[in-house]
C-alpha cells in the first residue's frame, strides 16, 4: 500500500476516534478461545485453516457421499457449479471457470466447504475430511496427486495454476 | 445534447419536449379535474358505505397486489440459493417498499433469534469485542437514503440475442431504501484497530456463512451495520437483526446477518471474491475487487410489458444512479440517440441513491426508440453496451451498466433491442 493510502487511513482513523467519544462502549471483551470457536477466517498464506488431514483417495468417498448429487461425478456434468476442467479456456469463445482452471488460492477451497458445503447440511463434515474432500478436487483437477496428504501447511503451499492471472482493482491507482 | 432533428417548442428528436413541460401545464390539468368533479352529484358504490377498519398491518390495495418480485428463481437443488427482483415498471419515486426489494441469497434466509445472534469483532484490534443485539442498538446511529445494486444486475444484457423480459426482471437487482445503522468507524475504534490493519472479513450468519473482505478504509469512511430500514427493523431477507451496509459498492458486500468482522492486513481472497464477482477479460485475466457500482440509468416506463395507447403526450420516468456519488444529469433520446434531450430529475438527489429522471414525450404514433444515459459528478457518463463489452470475456455479466435501448412498435408495444 502506498503512503497516500496509509495517510488516508490515518485521517479516517483519527475522525472515527473524534466520533467515539459519545459511543457507550457496550462490546464485551471476546477472549482467544472464544475468537478460536466462533472464527473461520482462512487465509491465502493458510492463516485460520484448522488441525486436520486428509488425502484424495478419502476424499473419493466424501465426495460420493456429500458432493456428486448436485456436482457431479468427478466435479463434472452435475446440476450446479462444474468443479473440474476448462484448463486453457478462460481466454477462448466458453470460459468454463472452475477450481482447476479459475481459482487463485487452494485455501479458499477448503475456507468454503468449511463454511458453506455440504449444501444441506454444512458443518456436518469433520477436518479430516474436509481436508480430503479439498484434496480431492484438486487431484480430479491435476494439481495433486492422489496419495498426497493436505493439511493446513500442504494447503497454503498449493499454487493453483492460474494464481497470476489477477489483476487488483483495489486499491484503485 | 443535440438538437437535430428537433422541431418548435421540442427538446429533441422525435417528438422528446421540453423537461418542464409537465410543470407548466400542471395548473391547466388540475382545473379540468376539479369540474369535471362539481359537474354531476353521483356516488360511487364506495361511496354509499363506511369503508373497512383499521388493521395492524398494512397491505397494498387488492387492485396492485399483482405487484411482486419478478425473475424469482434459485439454483437447481436448493430454494434458497438465487435471486428475486424489484418490478421497477410498477414502481416510481426513489424508494423501494421493502416488500419489493430484490434478493440475493447463497443458502437461504436464517430464521435468527436476536436473543442470541452476536456481531464479533476480532483479528488486528487491541480489544476483541462482541455486541449483542440491545447493545448494538444503544449506539448512535445515522440513516441515509441509498441504493443496494447486484454487481449481477442487468448481466442477462450480455447475451448475444436480445431477451424480451420486463424491465425488472432485466435490471431489477437495484433497490433503494432508507438504511439506519451504526456508523462501523465506532466499533472499530472502540476495538482499537492495530497497525497493519488494511482488510476486514466480513462473514453472514447464514448457512453458508457468506464472507467477503472490505477494505478497512472503506469500513471507516461510510460503513454502517444496518439494523432498520425504510423505519422498520430490517426484514429477514434483508439481514435481520443486522447486516453490513456498504454505500455504493456491489451489493454482495453488504453481508446479511452479520455476525463476524475479522481484521487484517490481507483480503481472504473468499469463494465469493475470487471464484464469483470477479471479473474474467477477454485475454483471460481477471480483475478482483471491482467495488464500486457504475454509473447507470434505465428507463423504467414505458418498458416492456407497459404497452403505450394512442398517439399523444406521456412521461417518461426512470432511475438513476452511481456508486460514486450523486446524478449531475440524465439524458433522454426517443430517436435511438440521434439527438438527447436533458431529463428533468426530481427533488431528491441524493448520493449514492436512486434518482428519478422524468420527461415529456409527444409520441407521434410511429415507430421510436427509447434511450436513457446518466453522468454523475465525478463526470462519468454512462456507456453503451459496446464500451462495456469491449474487452470483456464472452460469459463475464458482472458490472453491467451499458445504455438500456427500448423499442416501441407503432402499436405501442416495448421491446429490448441492441442499438
Amino acid at each position: 500500500m502506498c503512503t497516500p493510502d496509509l495517510r488516508g487511513l490515518l485521517c479516517l482513523l483519527l475522525a472515527a476516534a473524534a466520533f467515539a467519544e459519545d459511543a457507550p462502549h457496550l462490546g464485551e471483551p471476546l477472549s482467544a478461545a472464544e475468537v478460536e470457536a466462533i472464527d473461520f477466517t482462512v487465509l491465502p498464506d493458510g492463516s485460520g485453516l484448522p488441525p486436520g488431514s486428509g488425502d484424495a483417495r478419502a476424499g473419493r468417498e466424501v465426495y460420493r457421499a456429500h458432493c456428486q448429487a448436485c456436482h457431479g461425478e468427478d466435479g463434472q456434468g452435475g446440476i450446479n457449479d462444474v468443479l473440474v476442467g476448462g484448463r486453457g479456456s478462460l481466454d477462448g469463445p466458453a470460459p468454463l471457470q472452475t477450481v482447476g482452471s479459475y481459482w487463485p488460492y487452494a485455501t479458499t477451497l477448503f475456507g468454503y466447504l468449511w463454511r458453506a458445503m455440504p449444501y444441506n447440511a454444512p458443518g456436518s463434515l469433520d477436518n479430516d475430511e474436509l481436508y480430503a474432500v479439498t484434496a480431492y478436487v484438486l487431484f480430479l483437477n491435476d494439481i495433486v496427486a492422489e496419495d498426497e496428504l493436505i493439511d493446513a501447511r500442504s494447503l497454503a503451499a498449493v499454487v493453483m495454476p492460474n494464481r497470476d492471472r489477477f489483476d487488483h482493482a483495489w486499491p484503485p491507482r | 445534447m443535440t438538437e437535430q432533428s428537433a422541431g418548435p417548442g421540442y427538446a429533441a428528436g422525435n417528438g422528446l419536449l421540453d423537461r418542464r413541460f409537465f410543470l407548466k401545464t400542471a395548473v391547466a390539468g388540475g382545473a379540468g379535474l376539479l369540474s369535471a368533479a362539481v359537474a354531476g352529484k353521483e356516488r360511487e358504490a364506495w361511496m354509499r358505505v363506511p369503508g373497512a377498519g383499521m388493521s395492524e398491518s398494512g397491505a397494498p390495495s387488492r387492485h396492485t397486489a399483482h405487484i411482486r418480485r419478478v425473475g424469482v428463481s434459485s439454483k437447481p437443488g436448493t430454494v434458497g440459493s438465487g435471486v428475486s427482483r424489484t418490478p421497477l415498471e410498477h414502481l416510481d419515486g426513489i424508494i423501494t417498499p421493502s416488500r419489493l426489494h430484490f434478493e440475493r441469497h447463497h443458502s437461504g434466509i436464517p430464521d435468527i433469534d436476536p436473543g442470541r445472534h452476536r456481531l464479533y469483532l476480532s483479528g488486528l484490534v487491541e480489544r476483541p469485542l462482541r455486541f449483542s443485539v440491545d447493545a448494538l442498538l444503544r449506539y448512535p446511529q445515522v440513516s441515509r437514503i441509498q441504493f443496494l445494486e447486484c454487481a449481477g444486475n442487468s448481466g442477462a444484457l450480455i447475451a448475444p440475442q436480445p431477451r424480451q423480459q420486463s424491465c425488472g426482471e432485466l435490471h431489477g437487482l437495484i433497490s433503494a431504501s432508507e438504511w439506519g445503522g451504526v456508523p462501523l468507524a465506532l466499533l472499530l475504534d472502540e476495538a482499537g484497530v492495530k497497525p497493519g490493519a488494511a482488510w476486514v472479513i466480513a462473514d453472514g450468519a447464514d448457512a453458508a456463512m457468506m464472507s467477503r473482505s472490505v477494505p478497512l478504509a472503506k469500513m471507516l469512511d461510510d460503513a454502517i451495520v444496518a439494523v432498520s430500514q425504510n423505519g422498520e427493523p430490517l426484514r429477514p431477507a434483508n439481514g435481520y437483526p443486522m447486516r453490513l451496509f456498504l454505500p455504493g459498492w456491489e451489493g454482495n458486500m453488504s453481508v446479511k446477518w452479520l455476525r463476524s468482522l475479522r481484521v487484517t492486513a490481507a483480503p481472504a481472497m473468499t469463494k465469493d471474491e475470487t471464484s464469483k464477482y470477479s471479473d474474467l477479460k477477454a485475454d483471460g485475466r481477471a480483475d478482483l475487487f471491482t467495488f464500486p457500482m457504475a454509473v447507470k440509468s434505465v428507463i423504467t416506463s414505458p418498458s416492456p410489458g407497459l404497452r403505450l395507447g394512442p398517439r399523444g403526450l406521456y412521461q417518461l420516468s426512470g432511475i438513476a444512479w452511481s456508486g460514486a456519488g450523486r446524478i449531475r444529469r440524465v439524458e433522454v433520446s426517443a430517436d435511438g440517440g440521434k439527438s438527447w434531450a436533458e431529463a428533468d430529475l426530481d427533488e431528491h438527489v441524493l448520493p449514492k441513491c436512486l434518482t428519478r429522471f422524468r420527461a415529456a414525450w409527444d409520441w407521434d404514433g410511429g415507430p421510436a426508440v427509447l434511450m436513457s444515459r446518466a453522468v454523475d459528478d465525478t463526470g462519468s457518463l454512462q456507456p453503451d453496451r459496446a464500451g462495456v463489452l469491449a474487452g470483456r470475456a464472452p460469459n463475464a455479466f458482472y458490472h453491467y451498466n451499458g445504455i438500456q435501448v427500448w423499442a416501441v412498435s407503432a402499436d405501442g408495444e416495448v421491446s429490448n433491442v441492441y442499438a
